[in-house]
């Protein structure tokens, strides 16, 4: 039975769903054994899955026998296990980063009770995603989107100050509005072609007018939720101001996820649009984002408001390759690249806002003008940054050079002058917007404020280290993630 | 082949990568086991190198190939011209580590400067390795990134300043390299450096996309090898400690800008192919500018390590002027050079850093008399710069000395002059150096004197230029005999003329 895909599949949903269950249920003080525990399974069903999709190739699974279009199926190719495992390493790092954050001494009693719902929304994120990762089927798709969306509001506001709550008002209002968009677009669909599940979709679809109302909604609505430029404007405050672990989770995972949609949809569903401008406008926008969301971060004097509209900027990469996923010769290298891309962003990215949040535990503020010489005091928090930044400025060898190596490749084979440029002068404002966090923490240290500083505990540091550390041996993992899409994932278009 | 033999060249990276790596991780107060493990990579390096040097002569060729992305490895490849770079780079580190032990051993951050400073040295045993020109670019950006934390290690403002506009210059040059090595690869493919050039079909088939890449990869080089108007950041680089400016001029980073240059015209382009496709020239024009402005801007510096910084920038580029000269000698003049200059420049650095650490010396008008006070030191500093200047029977000699006969065999008569209005120059700002030294009396006390028992100071800081200086006159004298590096370096252009 467990060498079956079909037993891991409802388990990796399963799992961390019972365990945010329980953790919510269980005395305070029990919740991070109870999301040890539900980790550890969770972390198990991924690794059985991947592995058996590696031995058998894609599957697909109907739960309690209901097949599609009754029931809900799960499904799993190359791209959901590596998007899985990927959100089981960020994750689980983020969590023992988080156990140490909520044992700092500095915090009173009363934000150690709000902080204690981290686990059970952390858990319940996690599910949501991965039943994101695992759905097959456009309506079952929305519902996930719903519960990521709401998991990631809560964590949002956990941090309690009136700046935050705001900021997560309006991630909330901005989330169902593009959920809204995204269920219109559903409704097309359905109207259209009566069928939701994705597989029927890709080969029923015509070129109907209400195929493109339907691209057009869906890719606003997640446009909104993956805060492509000019959708972006809600993310920065509510990375920004959330929690170092929930930033990082946010960051990290959490706009990935609607993007996967995104990905899918496009390569499955709306293929036959692909010859209209929409991949190029979604490129162009991408390009903005890149160049704008850069400028923006240099010009930050927040520590964490630099690293989100990093953030803005670097989902711009998401898009920048979407006409080259529908040229025949380009498509693999591109979307090869565009999947290295998520996996060295989502773990430099976090790595970064989990350093940020140790320094920032640290220094007690979030100026950037407060760093000065704490390379002295948390060299290991500074390091990850630095490798962090490594990676987010795609210089060798880091999981972000890697992308870009894919990503220059296949626009340059096709003659995308313009695409490179683009991913070039992106990897240097990154530099510079890295620099700017970087040269003050190696500056000397003003010894009247360092003498009161109390260190952050050894397990924040080590986690957002590994994570950094994860970014940069992510340049080894060109060719396994190549082969990893290759199960199903590459050549998923369409058209043949 | 076997086995074993193919990890020696990753073995070779992993000896100070992996120590780096350790130390980082030691305490402030671990002073013996720091020093235990950079001395001992450093043999280790050594000792490896001392196994692979007789297969070398044989002909064999050790590599480690990892896989890195489709149809592209990792490739570190242990050949001729390698070994030639690793040698010295291998024999300078130690000096250095042993210098630079010395040099810090009351200051902070002890730990955190020898874990980057044997990444650095590990990035350079990656840079004479790589075996493509994907991996020369991730070690040769590595470098880049790990040189950084050095440069600013003082953490003074302008120490800042200086790692600032370092970065500014390496990282848009590494930007420059990376469009020159993915349009390679798009143009040709997967490509690897062969002995004599990679790159003949291609450049039966599209000479003129090739011309268009060749000055990306030398625009990417060329701001490491601080080719003029590329050089800006070394002399500002000056503000860090002196083992660092060893660091930087002798062992690795401009080393690195210059053996990149070498290895893409002989090993990839190929020099015939370079030749014929007209693109040497240029470059042998662009090292000639450099060599005299270089020594021109040395000439009023009164800032004793900004002189040798420029001295720098002009000394060079005689290896790029070297690699750009149609024709034997020049080419042999030109990677003796690469040898001879990093042995010279070292043993500078070292002498300037002992003024400064033993008697608060900075500038040059500070010197008179600095030859009665440190007489060893000062000797040092005297052989080092009669090398420079290319005085016999020092190494600078001899590689001065091919270089012009390559100039004239190649029909160059205008580089000639340019060589003998270096050397001018290079004598115009180093013999006044030599005369306050030596023959000026003492004037007041000493800027900042620190007092080493009877030694002129610290034993660590001594030997090291003493030692390097004693090899600036052996490689000179010594030059012609059997198994040394004119034979070495003979051997490697005959391969890459392909005769």
């Amino acid at each position: 039975m467990i060498f079956e895909a079909a037993f891991w599949l409802p388990v990796a949903i399963m799992a961390p769903l019972l365990a945010a269950l329980c953790a919510f249920l269980a005395p305070q003080r029990m919740s991070p054994l109870v999301t040890m525990i539900g980790a550890a399974i969770t972390f198990v069903a991924v690794g059985f899955l991947s592995a058996l999709l590696v031995r058998d190739g894609p599957t697909r699974h109907p739960v309690g026998g209901w097949g599609a279009p009754l029931g809900i199926d799960l499904a799993a190719d190359g791209l959901s296990a590596l998007m899985l495992m990927l959100t089981a390493v960020v994750g689980a790092a983020v969590a023992l980063y988080a156990y140490g954050y909520f044992n700092f001494p500095g915090h009173n009693e009363e934000t150690k009770q709000r902080y204690a719902s981290f686990w059970p929304l952390w858990l319940f994120l996690w599910s949501a995603l991965n039943a994101l990762f695992l759905s097959r089927d456009v309506f079952n798709l929305y519902v996930t989107l719903e519960l990521v969306s709401f998991a990631a509001v809560a964590l949002t506001a956990l941090a309690g100050k009136p700046d935050v709550l705001r900021a997560a008002m309006r991630y909330l209002l901005v989330s169902l509005a593009g959920s809204l968009f995204y269920l219109m677009g559903v409704a097309f669909l359905y109207g259209e072609f009566g069928v939701l599940d994705i597989d029927q979709l890709k080969k029923g679809v015509t070129t109907a007018p209400s195929l493109a109302a339907a691209a057009g909604l869906m890719t606003v609505g997640l446009m909104m939720k993956t805060a492509l430029f000019p959708l972006h404007f809600w993310l920065p405050p509510a990375h920004a101001n959330a929690i170092a672990p929930v930033s990082a989770l946010l960051s990290g995972l959490v706009v990935k996820g609607s993007f996967y949609i995104l990905l899918r949809a496009w390569l499955e569903i709306f293929y036959p649009l692909s010859h209209t401008g929409a991949p190029y406008l979604l490129m162009g926008l991408g390009g903005v984002a890149i160049l704008w969301g850069s400028l923006q971060a240099i010009r930050q004097t927040r520590l964490k408001l630099l690293i989100a509209y990093s953030t803005v900027a670097q989902i711009g990469y998401l898009f920048l390759l979407m006409p080259l996923l529908f040229v025949k010769e380009q498509s693999a290298l591109a979307l090869t690249g565009i999947v290295c891309f998520i996996l060295a962003h989502a773990s430099a990215k976090a790595a970064a806002f989990l350093s940020a949040g140790a320094i920032q535990l640290v220094t007690g503020d979030d100026r950037i003008a407060s760093l000065r010489g704490l390379m002295e005091m948390q060299p290991l928090a500074v390091v990850a940054f630095g490798a962090a930044g490594v990676s987010l400025a795609a210089l060798p060898p880091s999981g972000g050079f890697i992308a870009k190596w894919f990503m220059l490749d296949a626009s340059l084979a096709h003659g995308d002058w313009l695409i490179a440029a683009i991913i070039v002068a992106g990897g240097l404002l990154a530099a510079i917007y890295v620099m700017r966090v970087v040269a003050p923490l190696f500056r000397q240290p003003d010894d009247a404020v360092l003498h009161r500083l109390t260190l952050a505990p050894k397990t924040m540091t080590l986690s957002a280290f590994s994570l950094a550390v994860l970014a940069l041996l992510l340049s080894f993992a060109g060719i396994a993630v190549m082969e990893m899409l290759s199960i199903g994932a590459i050549g998923m278009l369409g058209i043949e | 082949m076997m086995g074993w033999e193919s990890s020696l060249p990753l073995l070779l990276f992993l000896s100070s990568f992996a120590p780096g790596l350790v130390i980082f991780f030691l305490e402030e107060e671990a002073h013996t086991t720091r020093t235990v493990l950079n001395l001992f990579g450093a043999l280790l390096k050594l000792a490896l190198l001392a196994i692979m040097v007789p297969g070398l002569l044989e002909g064999r060729v050790y590599e480690t190939r990892l896989p890195l992305l489709p149809e592209i490895d990792l490739v570190l490849r242990a050949d001729s011209l390698s070994v030639l770079f690793i040698v010295l780079s291998a024999s300078l580190w130690l000096v250095t580590t042993i210098y630079a032990i010395g040099y810090l051993e009351y200051s902070p951050n002890r730990s955190r400067f020898f874990g980057f400073f044997s990444l650095c040295v590990s990035s350079t045993m990656g840079i004479a390795l790589a075996g493509n020109p994907l991996t020369f670019l991730i070690f040769y950006e590595m470098l880049t990134i790990c040189t950084y934390p050095l440069v600013v290690h003082r953490g003074t403002p302008q120490a800042m300043h200086g790692g600032r506009v370092y970065l500014a210059y390496t990282l848009s040059g590494g930007v420059v390299l990376l469009i020159g090595v993915i349009g390679l690869h798009v143009l040709a493919g997967p490509v690897e450096f062969v002995d004599g050039g990679a790159l003949d079909a291609v450049g039966a088939r599209s000479p003129e996309a090739l011309r268009w890449l060749f000055p990306f990869f030398m625009v990417g080089f060329g701001v490491k090898a601080a080719l003029v108007p590329l050089h800006g950041w070394l002399p500002r680089a000056m503000v860090a400690p002196a083992p660092v400016s060893a660091l930087l001029h002798a062992v690795a980073v401009v080393k690195a800008g210059a053996f990149g240059i070498v290895r893409v015209v002989y090993d990839l382009y190929g020099v015939n192919l370079a030749h014929e496709l007209g693109l040497i020239d240029p470059l042998l024009i662009a090292a000639a500018i450099t060599i005299i402005v270089g020594s021109l801007f040395a000439l009023n510096q009164d800032d004793l390590k900004k002189r040798l910084a420029y001295s720098t920038v002009s000394q060079v580029s005689y290896i790029i002027l070297g690699a750009a000269t149609f024709g034997l000698f020049g080419a042999i003049g030109g990677l003796l050079h690469l040898v001879h200059q990093g042995v010279m420049k070292i043993t500078l650095f070292f002498c300037a850093g002992n003024f400064a650490e033993t008697l608060g010396i900075h500038k040059v008008s500070e010197m008179d008399g600095v030859g009665r006070r440190m007489p060893l030191t000062m000797a040092a500093f005297t052989v080092a710069a009669l090398g420079m200047i290319g005085v016999p029977p020092t190494a600078g000699f001899i590689s001065k000395w091919f270089l012009g006969a390559g100039s004239l065999q190649a029909e160059n008569g205008w580089a000639l002059g340019v060589l003998l209005t270096s050397s001018l120059l290079n004598a115009a700002y180093f013999l006044p150096i030599l005369y306050r030294g030596w023959f000026k009396p003492q004037q007041g006390a000493w800027p900042e004197e620190h007092l080493y028992g009877r030694m002129e100071t610290h034993w660590m800081l001594l030997f090291p230029p003493a030692i390097t200086g004693a090899f600036v006159l052996l490689l000179g004298v010594l030059a012609n005999m059997p198994f040394g590096l004119l034979r070495w370096v003979e051997f490697l252009i005959l391969l890459e003329y392909r005769l």
